[in-house]
C-alpha cells in the first residue's frame, strides 16, 4: 500500500459506492487500475465489498503492464572481415606454442544484439631492443628486464598475461643506432626462443633499413607467420616486404596515417601481392588528448565500410596504444594532476579501451595495469550480454 | 540515417516576418540555419512571445525534434542540455551536446558537504584554451528520511548552482526537496515501475524532467516510456542500469541498442537522452574499502559510457587522475569532425623579445600551439613564435600530408614579416619537421635549426644551441 492517498483512490471509491447504491451485479470490463494506488476502509461492509475487491485483484493481472517489447534491429552488416591467424606451431612449420586468430568480425563491435563476433580482441607486449628512455612509471615495472629484450618479452607473457609480444627493432634506425640487420635478427631469435607466443616485428621506421631489416627477418624466421610492421605507403619499394611475407608466411602491417583514403589505396596495393588473411590494418592510434577522435572516427569508419561490403578495409585492425605515453598528462610529474603511478596506466588502458569499441583487434601495450585493465574488460565484453549477470548494487543508500 | 528535414518544412511554420530579430535576416534563411542546428527555435522571440504562433511552435518542435530528444535541467543561465543527438557515429556529423558529468554527495554525508561542492564547481583544467569542467551534483537520499535529503538540497543550492540532480526513489523524499529547490529545475531520479505514478505528477507539478529507471529490462524501460508520454510527461532521461563487472557487456549492448534504435529505427520511445551510474562501482561488493581500485575501475566505465552514448554520468570519484582523462575524452569525441580545432596563424610574441630573441616554428593546430605556447610561457621565454596555417594539421600529419611544407614556412616568414623583427637569420623548426631543414634553408637563405620533438624541451634546446 503507498503512503500517499491518491485521487485515484478516492474517485475509485466514490464510484464503487455509487455503482453499490445502484445495482445489485457489478461487471469489470476494460478497467485499468493498480490495487496498491488505493485505500479502501472496508470495516462494516466488508461483507458487500470482499467479492469486489477479489474481482479487483483479478485484474490486477490485466493491470498495466508497462511492457513494450523493444522493436527487433535491423539488418545491419553483409560482410565479414578476413581473420588473420599470427604465429604457427611445430605441426604448422613453426615453432610457436599457440596461435593468434583475430578479425572474423560480423557486425560492430559489442552489438552482440545483432550478432556475436568470434575473436576476441588480443594485447601485445612491446619489447624495444635498445633502452630507449621511457617515464618513471614504466621503467619502475619493467626493472632490468629493458635490458633484455628477450627477458622482456618474458615479463610480458608470464607476469603481465599479454597474449603475445611485438619486438621493436628501433635502434636499427640510421638516427638512432642504426643496429646492423644481423644483430636485430638475433633480438628476434633471443625473443622468439625465451617466450612460446606468437610474436609481431616491427621495422626501425625508416624507410631503406625497413627493406632490408624485414625482408631479412622475413627469410630467416619461415614459416613462424610473425606479423611485420610495417608497410607504410603504396610506394614500390615497400613491395618487396609484402613479397618477401608471401614467400616466407608471414603476416604484414598496412599503416596509414590517420586517412582512410590513403589506407585504401595502400590496402590495395598490398592486396595485389597478399591474400586479406595476412594484412592487419594500422590506421594509426592518436592517443587520448593528443587526436584520439580522429583515430576513433577513422577506425569506425574503416570498420564500418569493411562490414558493408569494401574489400580493403575489411581487414582487422591494431593500435599501437604504447603511444599513449607520449601524452604529457600521461608521464608529466605533476603533483597537482595526481601521481602519475596510476595517472600514466589509466591514460593508456582509457586511450585503448576506447579504441576497443571503435572496432581494434590488437593492443601493443606497455604497463601492467593497463594490459590486466583491457584484458579484463574484453573478457566481460565477450561475456554473457543478454541479461545482466547480477543486480545492480543499491547505489543510492550504500555508499 | 535519421530523416532528412527540408528548410522548407520549418519556413513554412515560422512567422515570416524577416524581422531579424534571430540575428538572419530572412525567416528561411533561419530556417536554413535551424535544419543544420546551427541556431535554436528560442532565437525566434515572436515565436515564444505571440499567442498566434502558438500551434506553429509545436509543430516546429515536433519537425525539428532530434532522433535523440534534447532535455535541459539546472537554473535558468547555467543549465545543461543533455541528448538532442542526430547521428549513432560522430563522423556522421556531429556529436551534440557533451555528456554531462555529475558528481554525487548524499544527505547524511559524513565530513566536509561543503568542501565536496567547492571541489566540484571549482575543479577546472585547461586544455587546448578550453575550461574543462564537472557539470551537475546528484544529491542521494542516503538516509531514507525526506527532512534530511530535504536539508541537503536546501543546503546545496546555498553553495552552489551547479544543475542538480535529485536521486531518491521515495516520492516524498523527492517532493521534500523539491519544495526547497524545485524551482532550479533539477533532474529528478527515477521513476520506476513501482512510483511513477507519483513521479509524472512530481514532474508536471514542478517542470522538471525525470529520469525513468527500469535496470535490466528494456522493454520495461520503454513500457514505463510509454505509460508516462500517455500522462503527457515527455521530458524524460533513459537509464538502462549500468551493470560493471561481467554486467559490463549487458550495459554497453543495450546502452548502443537505445541508441541505434533512436537514430537508425526512429523509435520514439528509445530516443531519449541516457544515463549511466558508473558510480555504482562504489556500492560493488568487490570494491569496498578499496577506494583506489574503486576510481581505476570507475574511470574506465565512464570512458567507455562517453564513448557509447551517455549522455550524463553520475561518478562518485573525485580524484583529479581519474577525473582527467575522462575530461579530456569528452571534450575529444565531442569535437566536431570536420573542423579541426585550429588557431589563428600569424607571428606570436612571447615575453618581451627582442632583434636577438630565438624565432620558433610551429602549426597552428590547437593543440600542437597550446602544448608548444604553454611550454614557453611556464619557461618564461623570451621569444617569437611563427603559428603557420596547417589546416589545423599537427605538425606530424601537416609534414606527411605536406601541409606544413618548406614553402609554406617561407611564406609565413614573408607574410609575417619576420626579418623585421629579428636582426638574426636563424629560425628553429620543430624535431618531427626534421626533413624541411634543408630546403627551408635553400628557399631562405636562413640558417635553420631542428628542435626538439616535443616541446617541453625547447628550454633546455634554446639554452644549448641558442647563440647569437
Amino acid at each position: 500500500m503507498g503512503t500517499r492517498r491518491k485521487d485515484l483512490g478516492e474517485s475509485f471509491l466514490e464510484w464503487l459506492l455509487k455503482l453499490l447504491s445502484e445495482s445489485e451485479e457489478i461487471e469489470f470490463e476494460d478497467f485499468n487500475l493498480e490495487a496498491s494506488e488505493f485505500q479502501l476502509d472496508v470495516t462494516g461492509i466488508a461483507s458487500i465489498v470482499k467479492p469486489m475487491l477479489e474481482a479487483a485483484k483479478s485484474m490486477e493481472a490485466r493491470a498495466i503492464e508497462l511492457i513494450e517489447e523493444l522493436p527487433k534491429p535491423e539488418a545491419m552488416f553483409t560482410n565479414r572481415i578476413a581473420e588473420v591467424r599470427i604465429g604457427a606451431t611445430r605441426s604448422e612449420g613453426g615453432s610457436r606454442g599457440r596461435v593468434i586468430v583475430i578479425g572474423g568480425e560480423v557486425t560492430m563491435p559489442f552489438y552482440s544484439f545483432s550478432a556475436l563476433n568470434p575473436n576476441p580482441p588480443v594485447v601485445s607486449g612491446d619489447v624495444f631492443d635498445w633502452k630507449l628512455p621511457l617515464p618513471k612509471p614504466l621503467r619502475d615495472s619493467f626493472g632490468d628486464a629493458m635490458d633484455d629484450p628477450a627477458e622482456w618479452a618474458k615479463l610480458y607473457i608470464d607476469k603481465f598475461d599479454a597474449d603475445m609480444v611485438t619486438v621493436e627493432l628501433t635502434s636499427t634506425d640510421p638516427s638512432i643506432r642504426d643496429t646492423p640487420v644481423r644483430e636485430a635478427v638475433k633480438v628476434v631469435e633471443n625473443v622468439l626462443q625465451a617466450v612460446d607466443s606468437p610474436v609481431m616485428v616491427g621495422g626501425s621506421g625508416d624507410p631503406v633499413k625497413d627493406v632490408e631489416l624485414l625482408t631479412e627477418v622475413a627469410a630467416i624466421f619461415e614459416g613462424e607467420r610473425l606479423l611485420l610492421s610495417s608497410i607504410p605507403s603504396p610506394e614500390d619499394r615497400f613491395k618487396p616486404i609484402a613479397e618477401a611475407a608471401k614467400r616466407y608466411g608471414h603476416n604484414v602491417v598496412a599503416w596509414a596515417s590517420l586517412d582512410i583514403n590513403l589506407q585504401r589505396d595502400l590496402d590495395r596495393a598490398i592486396l595485389n601481392v597478399l591474400p586479406p588473411e595476412r594484412i592487419v590494418i594500422d590506421p594509426t592510434s592518436a592517443p587520448l588528448g593528443y587526436g584520439i577522435e580522429y583515430a576513433f572516427s577513422v577506425m569506425e569508419r574503416i570498420r564500418i565500410a569493411g562490414l558493408m561490403g569494401d574489400r580493403e578495409l575489411a581487414l582487422p585492425m591494431l593500435s599501437g596504444t604504447s603511444n599513449a605515453w607520449g601524452a604529457r598528462e600521461a608521464w608529466l610529474k605533476t603533483p597537482e594532476l595526481g601521481p602519475r603511478e596510476v595517472r600514466g596506466p589509466l591514460w593508456e588502458a582509457i586511450t585503448a579501451l576506447t579504441f576497443l569499441l571503435a572496432g581494434c583487434d590488437l593492443f601493443i601495450m606497455m604497463h601492467p595495469l593497463a594490459i590486466k585493465t583491457v584484458k579484463q574488460t574484453i573478457s566481460w565484453l565477450y561475456g554473457r550480454w543478454d541479461t545482466p549477470a547480477k543486480a545492480i548494487p543499491n547505489w543510492l543508500e550504500e555508499m | 540515417m535519421a530523416k532528412k528535414i527540408s528548410p522548407m518544412d520549418v519556413y513554412k511554420l515560422l512567422p515570416r516576418l524577416n524581422c531579424g530579430r534571430c540575428g538572419i535576416s530572412t525567416c528561411l534563411g533561419f530556417a536554413a540555419k535551424l535544419v543544420e542546428r546551427a541556431a535554436r527555435l528560442e532565437e525566434c522571440t515572436p515565436l515564444f512571445e505571440e499567442e498566434r504562433y502558438r500551434d506553429n511552435l509545436s509543430q516546429l518542435r515536433e519537425v525539428l525534434r532530434p532522433p535523440v530528444l534534447e532535455v535541459a535541467f539546472g537554473p535558468p543561465g547555467r543549465e545543461v542540455r543533455v541528448g538532442g543527438k542526430l547521428v549513432l557515429h560522430r563522423h556522421e556529423l556531429r556529436y551534440m551536446n557533451p555528456t554531462v558529468l555529475a558528481v554525487d554527495v548524499w544527505d547524511d554525508i559524513e565530513g566536509d558537504l561543503e568542501s565536496r561542492v567547492k571541489l566540484v564547481d571549482s575543479l577546472s583544467y585547461t586544455y587546448i584554451g578550453r575550461e574543462l569542467k564537472l557539470n551537475a551534483l546528484a544529491l542521494r537520499c542516503r538516509s531514507g528520511d525526506p527532512s534530511r535529503f530535504q536539508d541537503l538540497a536546501e543546503k546545496v543550492s546555498k553553495l552552489t548552482d551547479l544543475p542538480i540532480i535529485l536521486c531518491s526513489l521515495d516520492p516524498e523524499a523527492l517532493e521534500a526537496a523539491l519544495l526547497k529547490v524545485g524551482d532550479r529545475r533539477p533532474l529528478i531520479y527515477a521513476a520506476t515501475e513501482d512510483n511513477w505514478r507519483d513521479l509524472s505528477e512530481l514532474a508536471k507539478m514542478y517542470g522538471c524532467p525525470i529520469v525513468v529507471s527500469s535496470p535490466g529490462n528494456l522493454s520495461k524501460l520503454r513500457g514505463l516510456v510509454k505509460v508516462l508520454n500517455d500522462e503527457g510527461v515527455d521530458r524524460l532521461v533513459l537509464d538502462p542500469g549500468t551493470y560493471v563487472g561481467e554486467g559490463l557487456a549487458y550495459t554497453v549492448n543495450s546502452f548502443t541498442l537505445l541508441r541505434w534504435l533512436a537514430c537508425r529505427q526512429g523509435d520514439r520511445l528509445s530516443g531519449y537522452p541516457l544515463l549511466a551510474i558508473p558510480a555504482v562501482v562504489w556500492a560493488d561488493e568487490g570494491f569496498r574499502g578499496k577506494p583506489e581500485e574503486a576510481s581505476w575501475m570507475e574511470a574506465t566505465v565512464t570512458a567507455m559510457m562517453i564513448a557509447r552514448y551517455a549522455d550524463i554520468a553520475i561518478i562518485h570519484g573525485v580524484e583529479v587522475w581519474q577525473l582527467l582523462p575522462n575530461l579530456i575524452l569528452r571534450e575529444n569525441l565531442y569535437t566536431d569532425p570536420v573542423k579541426p580545432v585550429s588557431v589563428e596563424p600569424g607571428l606570436r610574441e612571447f615575453g618581451s623579445p627582442d632583434d636577438r630573441s630565438p624565432l620558433l616554428v610551429t602549426t597552428n593546430f590547437a593543440l600542437t600551439y597550446f602544448t608548444v605556447s604553454s611550454d614557453i610561457e611556464s619557461a618564461k621565454l623570451n621569444c617569437y613564435l611563427l603559428v603557420v596555417d596547417t589546416e589545423g594539421l599537427s605538425v606530424e600529419s601537416s609534414v606527411a600530408g605536406r601541409k606544413l611544407t618548406a614553402e609554406k614556412i617561407a611564406e609565413a616568414m614573408k607574410e609575417y614579416r619576420v626579418a623585421e623583427k629579428v636582426s638574426h637569420r636563424k629560425v628553429v623548426i620543430p624535431g618531427l619537421a626534421a626533413r624541411l631543414k634543408g630546403e627551408l634553408e635553400d628557399l631562405t637563405g636562413w640558417e635553420v635549426l631542428v628542435g626538439p620533438r616535443d616541446s617541453s624541451d625547447i628550454p633546455s634546446f634554446l639554452a644549448k644551441y641558442w647563440r647569437i
